[in-house]
């Protein structure tokens, strides 16, 4: 009990927060992004799939109206 | 120990505690907001019953956000007359964003403006843009998530059906 005690602190002192969907404009700009420039992403993704024969796996969710 | 135990479970579940939100067929939420840009008036939702609302939660970063603006417009000035009103609630953090979007794409329906997120947080918003079709009656006929290029044929057909009634 008191292991779930201390989880239970624990997990209160995180620091995670849901970024609820009216709050992603930070997240929505561009320095925010994964990848700033989209047209170089593809072009290193297309060598690095023909070098290594593989693609995929580069990409995340995100925005609040899946548009950004 | 009960208590520990009480704690533990509601430190789990914190997460997934959602508020209700409003959804098809409930009374519309009360909305209270100042104007954008401000000129010290509020505009209300409850001023507004007797008309079929489109009430628009909008943010400058979305970008279906865009697209919806001019389309919204069109059917406010197509069917205003037959008692059809757009009011836009704008989230964005800062003010001045807003209001570079709205210098870009004028309206001339009602927007207001709540910063805080009480709002979208009370509607229950999953998305922006999401949109909630009200009737006369102040109940909620329809949510509309998102925006794409031809949602705004669909939405005529159903506003039209809402006037009618």
């Amino acid at each position: 009990m008191r292991f779930a005690f201390v989880l239970c602190v624990l997990g209160a002192l995180s620091a995670c927060e849901t970024v609820q969907p009216w709050e992603k404009g930070t997240l929505s700009k561009k320095e925010m992004a994964w990848e700033p420039d989209v047209m170089e992403a593809n072009l290193r993704g297309q060598i690095h799939a023909s070098k290594e024969a593989s693609s995929g796996g580069t990409g995340a969710a995100g925005g609040g109206c899946g548009c950004n | 120990m009960r208590l520990f135990r009480y704690l533990l479970i509601s430190c789990l579940c914190a997460p997934w505690v959602h508020a209700a939100g409003v959804a098809v067929g409930d009374n519309a939420h009360s909305v209270i907001l100042p104007n954008l840009p401000d000129n010290g008036a509020t505009t209300s939702l409850v001023d507004l019953r007797g008309k079929v609302v489109y009430l628009d939660f909008w943010a400058s970063w979305c970008g279906p956000c865009r697209l919806s603006f001019p389309q919204l417009e069109a059917l406010r000035t197509e069917l205003g007359p037959d008692g059809f009103e757009v009011l836009a609630i704008n989230v964005d953090e800062f003010e001045a964003d807003a209001l570079a979007f709205l210098e870009e794409t004028p309206v001339s329906y009602p927007v207001v403006r709540d910063a805080t997120g009480a709002t979208p947080a009370d509607w229950g918003i999953l998305g922006m843009p999401t949109g909630f079709l009200i009737d006369r009656q102040g109940i909620v006929r329809k949510v509309h998530q998102g925006y794409r290029k031809n949602d705004g044929a669909g939405l005529r057909v159903e506003i039209v059906s809402l006037l009618g009634e």
